[in-house]
């Protein structure tokens, strides 16, 4: 059982003409098991919140703070987090040239899990996880991300969700650009992470199509930079129907 | 031992060709001071394949030079050790040369031909190893239809110094595919050139170079488009780490006013790994016609992507190892072009460790 707990966090981020505020004070938590969904305009700092957690350089911390387990995020590497067992799905995928996702995916997983896993047993588990997101095994020898198309590139991060076993998983619009069926089978890997691994998820997206496959317990919707209101999944019908006008005004 | 005395034009560092060279530190290669040692240490390794032959004799050389230090060489030295490769010989597998013992105190002013016959193929490797000081004029002689694969690695000790010109005759239809490798020595500087004497020649210079504190590697190509329907494609990567790690990349192409039909591309990206390093990149495509397929260069010089090292780290790996797979993706793309996997180990190893060293 894991808590990723985010008190009041402020963040900027470093433009030309100054910092500029983004987050104005985000309060979430997020237990083992629990699905969150973060749906809101575009621009209102869903990404940051996402990368903030990750460790992205590009975004300063100006307050508040993030635990997992009581222990303090904001002060680890990027490495570090993701070995306390953070996630992160981008939303959009970076191309590592040269770097194949066999060998980053092993050096991952060396990482992750203290040892390098058993050569046999790790090809069968890498065919697995790509046999399940339907990815064509030529994938492994292919530069990480490189002329993937977005979709490619979304299954993609959820394999690498499954075969690096986070506790806490923050899914960044992994939903954007899929086709229907690409959908339903990137939302089978995410609930079958959900279920081996007891996985905690937070759930960043514009549609509530993807709800329809992996059941939210909470949904915020979050505007100008904080979480305006709270609810359970028929706030995510409400929005469907309303938009946001009634949130970006305030 | 002999000393040379016939007065050639020393550079003094002003002129294009020598603008970048550390001249102070070329052991006199350049100015006549340098004492001549008896050497000749290219050597075969292993049994040769039948219709390959290595043997030292005297040849006039194939194609005139302005370079000063190759005059120079050609002035001190007839013998030239030579690899001959029959005609329509196709060779298995890669034919390695290698360097004997070298030595600082003196330099080894050497001549080699490689020459392919008619319809011949074969992969050369030559192995550039140890503390030398060392000038060279290389030939290579392509005959109608031939095709080389031609790899050299300059992994020299660090105090060595090596300049050399590696001069390709490409002849109808010969294809001529190098890749140069630049990892170690104090000064080196190659002239990858070439030059087209018939149509339908291809040519692919390709090659990779990491230069580390203080070190200072120069690579001059110059291809020389003189016969219509030739290809020509240069790609270098070079990467720099640690104070005053200096390198030069110049790519000349000339496409002549008869050379109808030409196809050239030329590619230099340079990876700065730290602060106090300089990575000089020009390219210089003079085109006298324009009746040709395609004619095009670029260059860049950029930082460690913090966006690749981001996402890397964010699966866990340390920044350090994030760092290891970028420069080795960086590379990657060239080195897997030597497709032998122990000498591209040796490289990827090579550059870990000179990426550690440099602190970068
Ligand atoms: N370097 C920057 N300079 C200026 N503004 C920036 C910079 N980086 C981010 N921002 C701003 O921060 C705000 C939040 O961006 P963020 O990517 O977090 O939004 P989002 O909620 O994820 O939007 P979307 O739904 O479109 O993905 C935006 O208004 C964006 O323009
Ligand atoms: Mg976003």
């Amino acid at each position: 059982m894991s808590t990723l707990e985010i008190r009041n966090l402020q963040v900027s981020v470093n433009t030309e003409a100054g910092a500029v505020d983004i987050l104005k004070g985000v309060d979430l938590t997020i237990n083992s098991g629990e699905t969150h969904a973060i749906m809101g305009p575009n621009g209102s700092g869903k990404s940051t919140l996402a990368y903030s957690i990750a460790g992205h350089p590009k975004y300063t911390i100006v307050g508040g703070s993030v635990t997992l387990d009581g222990a303090d995020v904001l002060e680890m590497t990027v490495d570090e987090r993701a070995k306390a067992g953070l996630f992160l799905a981008m939303q959009y995928p970076v191309e590592v040239p040269g770097v194949s996702v066999s060998n980053f995916l092993r050096t991952a997983a060396t990482a992750l899990r203290g040892e390098a896993p058993k050569l046999r047993t790790w090809v069968a588990e890498v065919k697995e996880a790509m046999e399940a997101l339907n990815m064509d095994p030529a994938f492994a020898t292919r530069n990480v991300n490189e002329g993937f198309s977005g979709g490619e590139k979304k299954r993609h991060e959820i394999m690498q969700l499954e075969l690096l076993r986070p506790k806490i998983a923050i899914l960044d619009e992994t939903d954007s650009g899929l086709d229907v069926d690409a959908l339903r089978i990137v939302s089978e890997g995410v609930n079958r992470a959900k279920e081996n691994n007891n996985l905690g998820v937070l759930l960043i997206t514009h549609y509530t199509r993807i709800l329809k496959y992996i059941k939210p317990d909470f949904v915020h919707v979050f505007a100008n930079g904080h979480i305006v209101e709270e609810g359970g999944p028929d706030l995510a019908d409400k929005l469907e129907a309303n938009g946001y006008a009634d949130y970006v005004r305030k | 031992m002999t000393v040379l005395t016939t007065n050639y034009l020393t550079p003094t560092g002003r002129e294009e060709a020598w603008r970048f060279t550390p001249l102070k530190r070329l052991r006199g290669l350049h100015d006549g001071t340098a004492v001549i040692g008896d050497r000749h240490s290219l050597l075969t390794q292993g049994q040769l394949p039948a219709g390959v032959s290595f043997q030292r004799e005297s040849l006039t050389p194939l194609a005139s030079s302005d370079d000063i230090i190759v005059e120079r060489i050609r002035g001190a030295q007839s013998d030239v050790a030579h690899l001959s490769i029959a005609s329509n010989t196709e060779v298995d597998g890669p034919i390695f040369l290698g360097r004997g013992e070298g030595a600082l105190d003196s330099a080894e002013f050497s001549r080699v031909r490689i020459s392919l016959g008619t319809h011949a193929v074969a992969t050369v490797v030559i192995e550039n190893t140890g503390d030398t000081v060392l000038a060279e004029d290389l030939e290579i002689s392509l005959a109608p239809g031939a095709s080389l694969k031609f790899i050299t690695l300059q992994e020299f000790d660090s105090a060595a110094v090596y300049t050399a010109r590696h001069h390709a005759v490409v002849d109808k239809d010969a294809t001529f595919k190098s890749i140069t490798v630049t990892v170690g020595g104090d000064v080196v500087r190659i002239l990858p050139t070439v030059e087209f004497v018939a149509p339908g020649g291809s040519v692919e210079l390709l090659g990779v170079y990491f230069a580390t504190t203080g070190q200072f590697f120069e690579h001059r190509m110059h291809v020389d488009h003189a016969v219509p329907n030739a290809k020509s494609r240069v790609n270098f990567k070079g990467a720099l780490a640690g104070r005053d790690a200096h390198t030069v990349w110049i790519g000349d192409v000339l496409i002549r006013a008869v050379a109808e039909g030409t196809d050239t591309y030329e590619l230099n990206r340079n990876l700065l790994l730290s602060d106090g390093a300089r990575a000089d990149s020009v390219p210089n495509l003079e085109i006298e016609t324009g009746e040709i397929v395609g004619a095009g260069h670029a260059s860049t010089t950029g930082r460690f992507d913090d966006e690749q090292l981001f996402y890397l780290m964010s699966r866990g790996i340390t920044l350090e190892n994030a760092r290891r797979l970028v420069v080795r993706g960086f590379f990657n793309e060239i080195v897997n072009e030597i497709a032998v996997e122990s000498i591209q180990e040796r490289l990827m190893s090579r550059i870990d460790a000179e990426l550690e060293r440099a602190g970068a």
